[in-house]
């Protein structure tokens, strides 16, 4: 039987993902791959792959896939009721061949992710195979009768992935709390609501950008006109943008590598991954997250 | 370089904001050159230079001195940037908004059509899409601000103007641009390498066909 799984459903959307095409900004190409990266990292080290071979990511469940060869697989992310093999999450699986894996949907976090000894070999395009959703770069978004090869992305043997246990347990709840550390134009508004109120994920959040419901962000006196004339500045995912409407957008892996909206604040990688787990309509709070490298400094008087 | 400020974003990127435009590609070649290994990426844009680094590289703390004393070294000392072959792209002016940018400049089409080709722009950063360049050198008397809602569906190779830019849509989206013309030049080609044909720092120079 041929060394390829076969996707009979997937679910509200399933992409094929990996680590993205980080360092093509420049040509306006977005960084794309894994919307919870550890959870894919940790999918692919389940299996023996290399960190970066290429998964699916699947949202809200729904995904059913056939393995057309006897396969080792993992699944990891927002734990789905699965059903075609009796192991369980976040372990590799021993799969025979013809194996039928379905995937339904999870009680609590938004993706989960299918790692397959040897990765998912679709053709990379600018050396990823990460579906943008935005640009069309990448395979096209899963539909039944796709047929995925499998490749030779290994590692090691199939092991423990090491711990486990760690962040995945970290899957949202009621409320998720989210580090935020300063960005350019943090100054330019009264953030106090920012960092004070319960902002609840809009049903029109994907892959570009979580858009917020919450109290709408006031610029500081004196900085409107700033803002309305803001020339486009590069953007990264985990960019918090304020448009003008006030109500603030987390990027997503698929969104523009610049934009026009000021930045106050990017989420840390780590709590970029947490993001990617929280379903439309829960509700999300900040805290302030220490920058890195340095916070504003004089430079050169202007 | 005149001025600059380095900005905070996030945990592992620094954002330098420039005293002006001409600025931008001057810092960008100047934080790419030293081939520094914590510096991920540098990503320019209309007045600003991202600089993602690294976020487990020891010296992280280091890396805004750094920055700063590449952008003083670039300032004392301006290199002569090697200027790449220009691009030449063929322009058929029949936008459908040429008729009201001329009306709005006061301009008749004609001229609209000869300020429009007659300088060598500079790709000064890339965004929006893939392969969008953003040109700088527009004729200051076509700035006009974008569409108000943007249209639907531009054409792939429509030459557009918005604010201090011109540039070309690599394929058929929606876009707010102001439409002059069109070019059959392919912006974004996966088959060629490197598949941008606008990157930044490209010299372009457009020709009325």
């Amino acid at each position: 039987m041929a060394a390829m799984i076969e996707v009979l459903a997937s679910g509200p959307l399933a992409t094929v993902q990996d680590l993205g095409r980080p360092g093509l900004a420049e040509l306006g190409v977005s960084r794309s791959g894994a919307a919870d990266r550890a959870a894919l990292r940790l999918a692919n080290r389940l299996v023996g792959n290399d960190e970066s071979a290429a998964g699916v990511e699947i949202t809200l469940g729904g995904l059913v896939v056939r393995l057309g060869t006897a396969a080792t697989v993992a699944c990891t992310g927002a734990r789905c009721p699965l059903s075609g093999h009796s192991g369980g999450w976040n372990a590799a699986l021993s799969c025979p061949a013809g194996t039928v894996l379905a995937f339904g949907s999870p009680a609590t976090g938004l993706r989960s992710y299918l790692a397959v000894r040897g990765g998912l070999a679709v053709p990379a395009v600018l050396g990823s195979r990460a579906t943008d959703t935005l640009s069309g770069l990448g395979p096209a978004v899963l539909a039944p009768g796709h047929r995925l090869p499998l490749g030779t992305a290994t590692a090691g043997p199939p092991g423990t992935g090491g711990d486990a246990g760690d962040t995945r347990d970290r899957l949202p709840s009621d409320v998720t709390t989210l580090r935020l550390a300063a960005g350019p134009r943090a100054d330019w508004f009264s953030l106090a609501p920012l960092h004070e109120a319960a902002w609840q994920v809009l049903p029109d959040s994907d892959r570009i950008g979580t858009r917020l419901a919450g109290p709408a962000l006031r610029a500081r006196p004196g900085f409107g006109r700033r803002i309305a004339e803001l020339p486009s500045e590069p953007t990264l995912p985990g960019a918090v943008q304020v448009p003008p409407d006030g109500r603030p957008i987390v990027l997503g892996p698929d969104a523009p590598v610049t934009g026009g909206y000021p930045v106050v604040g990017v989420l840390p990688a780590a709590d970029l991954d947490l993001l990617a787990q929280v379903r439309p309509g829960a509700v999300l709070r900040f805290v302030s997250a220490p920058i890195g490298p340095r916070s504003a400094t004089a430079g050169r008087p202007r | 370089m005149t001025g600059w400020r380095l900005l905070p974003y996030g945990q592992s990127a620094v954002l330098v904001e420039l005293a002006r435009p001409a600025d931008v590609l001057p810092a960008r070649n100047a934080l790419l050159a030293p081939g520094h290994p914590a510096v991920r990426a540098v990503v320019p844009a209309a007045r600003t230079v991202l600089v993602l680094l690294d976020p487990d590289t020891p010296a992280i703390a280091e890396l805004p001195s750094w920055i700063e004393r590449c952008l003083s070294a670039a300032s004392a000392a301006p290199t002569a940037a090697d200027r790449p072959e220009p691009v030449h792209l063929a322009v058929r002016y029949d936008g459908a908004d040429l008729e009201s940018v001329a009306q709005r400049c006061g301009l008749p089409v004609a001229e609209v059509i000869r300020r429009h080709s007659e300088p060598e722009y500079t790709v000064q950063f890339c965004g929006f899409a893939p392969g969008f360049g953003y040109l700088s050198g527009l004729d200051p008397a076509l700035r006009l601000p974008r569409l108000a809602s943007p249209r639907p569906a531009v054409p792939a190779g429509s030459v557009a103007i918005a604010g201090e830019f011109t540039g070309v849509y690599p394929r058929s989206s929606p876009g707010g641009w102001l439409l002059l013309g069109r070019t059959d030049a392919v912006l974004f080609d996966l088959d060629r390498q490197p598949p941008a044909l606008l990157r930044p720092g490209t010299p372009v120079r457009l020709h009325p066909a």
